[in-house]
């Protein structure tokens, strides 16, 4: 049978999000998908926009996989619209002449930013905020020389996403907003009067209650901003760019000319099941009206695509209301949630939470009868809205001490409870709108890993929030069903990795053999000997192969160097930063060329010495120490690199001295054990040329400090760093990665870098804040101790070495013959000593 | 496997007793063969010292008086640093990979000094 005709109009978040779904379950083939879509680009992530100006690239905020551009079943027709319908012949009209038969059409044509008729509103530099383009149009605007004060009109979501854009452009901010209060749509005055503390804090300027009257300027651009009921001779705001953001209006043009109905004040008029008043026309997302009401959130959106997908390829049982309002976001770096009722009428009470000096407000709106939750609103601490929007939503019964989850610090969060008490209809997954019950599905169907029920299900893969009860779902799952979920790191120890830790923490152990005895069985093995080794170093920091030490190293830590196919170990001095002297460079080359050691720069900015055999170990390191330099801990589970760019003293467009702040940070933490290898970077700016969010701890330069990142990764698994604080000082970003790595050390897996210990984090990225930043384990004190005790007691392993006659008596290959080495063979490659070529064997696994 | 005669005086000196950190390998030259001896910890009941090839059968590269000692349930093992085979220290056999294994080397210890003995067992067998 030939495929049906798919029409969307539209290549927004949502329209994109159809197109995936119908694509992704279209396992009959039924469909050919035609998207037309008004932007040069594919679609891309507007929520994040502003993220742009902070170095994501267009490409990293692209919605479209690239195989979907070639995919058979798709066809995109990319700065083209759809200038006219017969609903009757289903035919549109394109406005590059052709036409495209269709038979079902989804109209997902967005909004358009409200501008007000203002007078002045047309002026050079004024701008609205929604696309790539006028994202790139604002910083243009905002490059010129002189140019440094923006202002938003619109105090609601979407402004202050703006009024971020312009903090990340380096210009001080002003926001508008008409109404008393900032987000009217969704706070009430003490819950934004809470986020305003907050947001002023980030030396944003908040100016409520306050009207527009007219933008003055002259051809030059704009000057400055009216207020109306101003006092006559009052000054008039100066500023040199205008953002409109007060509100969003449907862009239901198309409708409006094709004779489908819209609302009074615009949308096309959907159903429950999205359809409008013509036969075979849907329409979702911000062009859509639901039950009277234009949602300008990307979720409820996603909601209709899934009920629209459903609808065309699925059973069609799944479908949910489409406009159930239930948000949590990160605005500025301020949590925010709403969800349900959030004023309370005449049967409702209200519990409220208000703590000015944490800056946090929560407020729980309760039947004042059954005692149900029907809504809430939290600010500055979004801690446990998973479950409190399930029982908002009637998922999951209210119990009678739900005023105990007022306070954020006593909330329990759906991670915490246990995701046992849910029915399978709860949405784990709100981004993908995954269920528990298709996260069950799948583990029965042998997905058992996180990744796993990601792969199939979608699960955690937006962004990631519900990963630790996705995991905790598994967890319960395969007890449920009788498969063992084996924590011990081997045979001979009953514990993790964390709770080993603990117990040489707790007991001051200081040897293996103390720790064997008192916790394991048997000799050990190459799992659990190399994770006490780690974590005895990363507790005392002793010479890592003194007393039994030595027993418990990998063949790279005990030789300090990496160890190479051929059984010769490369080795890499330390170059903090990036940052080499010309007398270096002369010396290494001095070095690899007498030694004839094949010679590399490595990712990290450093250089890579190949093809020593453990008995030169030795001298090489002699050598090197000499040129001022010193060990790399390449070999080791430890901080590895800080890479960085130039930063303000060479560049351009450097706002601080990043090559200082990345010495700064390799010199403290060097040498540093911990359960997997870290890597660090520090960019000079938000043009991010260290890659600093690819990295564990990523630090990118701004106007007025420094932004931290946490979390990133390269290799198999990439994840992009999260934004853990914001224009830090120095002190404080210094402070803030003590507590970080080591609360690191103390807690993950072995081998667990800290993306996946960041992912599998009960509380995720709130939590590790509320540690950190705010204490809430009190326990900060000790970490910033234990890191004190590491920077202290810090030695250069290879100075170590070589001053101890026993230590370097080591570095023979042959006990009974010193002299005696085995040479492997080598052949030439591009002028440079390399090994033999020779057949591959499976490692074990 | 051929029985190697410990009465002969087919024995090489490796080095003192002392020097071997327990549970810790040194490589040695055994007319020019090289062997892996190692000193298990005496807190674990078992043969003091043993030696076996040092050449990784997997590699083909000097490398197994590198790897880390551990134990499989009752068997004392080594795992090859280079690909992490396991290999039993007192038969030699391979827990991973049953086509390649280690040759054993009979080993004395007298007057503090450890001694590896014999001329080298055909290979393989």
């Amino acid at each position: 049978m030939a495929p049906r005709s798919l029409l969307v109009v539209g290549n927004g978040m949502v329209g994109q999000k159809l197109v995936d779904l119908v694509v992704g379950e279209d396992r009959t083939e039924a469909w050919h998908v035609v998207v037309v879509g008004e932007e040069s680009r594919p679609a891309y992530d507007r929520v994040a926009l502003s993220s742009w100006f902070e170095g994501r690239t267009e490409a990293d905020l692209s919605l479209v996989a690239p195989e979907l551009l070639h995919h058979p079943a798709v066809d995109y027709r990319f700065g083209r619209v759809v200038t006219d319908l017969d609903t009757d012949a289903r035919v549109a009209a394109l406005d590059d002449g052709t036409s495209v038969a269709y038979d079902e059409l989804v109209i997902a044509t967005g909004s358009t930013p409200f501008v007000p008729p203002i007078e002045g509103r047309d002026l050079a530099g004024c701008f609205v905020y929604r696309t790539l383009d006028d994202l790139a149009a604002m910083r243009e605007w905002a490059a010129v020389e002189g140019r440094s004060v923006g202002a938003v009109i619109g105090g609601g979501l979407l402004g202050l996403e703006a009024a971020n854009a312009l903090r990340a452009l380096g210009l001080v901010t002003h926001v508008i907003e008409m109404a008393p209060h900032l987000m009217p749509q969704q706070l009430d005055r003490p819950a934004a009067r809470m986020l305003e503390r907050r947001i002023t804090e980030m030396g944003v300027h908040i100016h409520c209650g306050m009207s527009t009257s007219a933008i003055e300027g002259d051809d030059a651009g704009v000057r400055s901003i009216r207020f109306a009921d101003a006092d006559a001779d009052a000054d008039p705001l100066v500023v040199d760019l205008v953002v409109f953001s007060a509100g969003i209006r449907p862009r239901d043009d198309l409708a409006r000319r094709s004779g489908i109905e819209v609302g009074e004040r615009g949308g096309i008029v959907i159903d429950d099941s999205c359809r409008s008043s013509v036969a075979g026309i849907s329409a979702i997302g911000e062009v859509a009206c639901h039950a009277g009401r234009v949602h300008g959130l990307v979720a409820p959106g996603y909601e209709m695509a899934r009920v629209v997908a459903d609808r065309l390829v699925g059973e069609g049982a799944d479908g949910r209301d489409p406009g159930a309002p239930s948000t949590k976001l990160k605005l500025m770096g301020v949590a925010l949630a709403s969800f349900g009722q959030t004023v309370a009428d005449d049967g409702c009470d209200e519990l409220v939470f208000s703590d000015p000096i944490a800056k946090v407000h929560r407020k729980l709106v309760v039947d004042a009868t059954t005692g149900a939750l029907r809504g809430g609103i939290l600010v500055g601490d979004a801690e446990g809205f998973d479950l409190l929007a399930l029982m908002a939503s009637g998922d999951v019964s209210t119990p009678s001490d739900i005023g105990s989850f007022l306070s954020p610090v006593s909330t329990s969060s759906i991670a915490t409870v246990g995701p046992d008490a849910l029915p399978d209809s709860a949405p784990i997954c709100s981004c993908n709108a995954v269920t528990k019950g298709s996260i069950c599905g799948a583990i029965a169907d042998g997905a058992h890993t996180v990744k796993a029920i990601g792969a199939c299900t979608s699960a955690g893969t937006g962004c990631g929030g519900c990963v630790p009860t996705v995991n905790r779902l598994l967890r319960s799952e395969l007890d449920r069903m009788g498969v063992t979920v084996d924590q011990r790191i081997c045979e001979h120890f009953a514990y993790d990795r964390q709770q080993l830790f603990d117990l040489i923490r707790f007991h001051r152990h200081r040897s293996w053999s103390e720790v064997r005895s008192a916790h394991g069985t048997g000799r050990g093995c190459e799992i659990c000997r190399p994770v006490v080794a780690s974590i005895l170093a990363s507790l005392a920091n002793g010479y890592v192969l003194d007393g039994d030490q030595a027993a418990l190293q990998d063949t790279n830590d005990h030789a300090l160097a990496n160890l190479q196919r051929n059984g010769t170990y490369s080795i890499v001095p330390r170059i903090p930063g990036g940052e080499v002297t010309p007398a270096q460079l002369i010396a290494l080359g001095r070095i690899a060329d007498e030694f004839g050691l094949y010679t590399k720069i490595t990712g990290g900015q450093r250089i890579d010495l190949f093809g020593a055999r453990l008995d030169q170990l030795p001298a090489i390191w002699e050598r090197v120490l000499a040129a001022g330099m010193e060990s790399g801990h390449a070999y080791g589970k430890a901080l590895r690199t800080v890479k960085s760019c130039v930063g303000d003293t060479w560049c351009r467009y450097g706002v601080q001295d990043s090559v200082s702040m990345a010495i700064q940070i390799e010199l403290r933490y060097r040498g540093l054990r911990a359960p997997h290898k870290i890597k660090a970077a520090v960019s000079g700016c938000a043009r991010e040329c260290a890659e600093a969010q690819s990295k564990d701890v990523g630090v990118i330069a701004t106007e007025r400090g420094w932004n931290l990142y946490v979390g990133g990764n390269g290799g198999t698994s990439p994840r992009h760093a999260d934004l853990f604080a914001t224009d830090v000082d120095d002190d404080t970003l210094v402070r803030y990665i003590d507590r970080f790595l080591m609360f690191y050390i103390r807690t993950a897996d072995r081998l667990q870098r800290t993306a996946a210990w960041l992912d599998e984090l009960e509380g995720g990225l709130d939590h590790l804040r509320s540690v950190v930043i705010d204490d809430s384990l009190g326990i900060c004190d000790e970490l910033e101790a234990d890191m004190a005790r590491h920077v202290e007691s810090y030695e250069c392993e290879w100075a170590a070495t070589l001053r101890d006659p026993e230590r370097r008596a080591r570095f023979v290959e042959f006990v009974n013959a010193p002299e005696a080495a085995a040479e492997p063979g080598w052949s030439r490659t591009r002028g440079q000593r390399v090994p033999l070529p020779t057949t591959r064997r499976e490692a074990r696994v | 496997m051929t029985a190697i005669d410990t009465t002969t005086e087919m024995w090489t000196e490796v080095c003192d007793l002392d020097t071997l950190t327990p549970d810790r390998g040194v490589a040695a030259l055994l007319d020019g063969v090289p062997v892996a001896v190692f000193r298990l910890s005496a807190d674990v009941d078992s043969s003091h010292v043993v030696a076996v090839d040092h050449v990784d059968p997997v590699s083909g590269v000097g490398v197994m008086a590198r790897g880390l000692v551990g134990s499989v349930g009752v068997r004392d093992v080594v795992v090859s640093p280079l690909l992490k085979q396991r290999f039993d220290l007192h038969t030699g056999e391979c827990l991973d990979d049953p086509g390649v294994w280690l040759r054993t080397w009979p080993v004395r210890v007298a007057d503090g000094r450890v001694l590896v003995g014999g001329v080298a067992p055909p290979a393989g067998g």
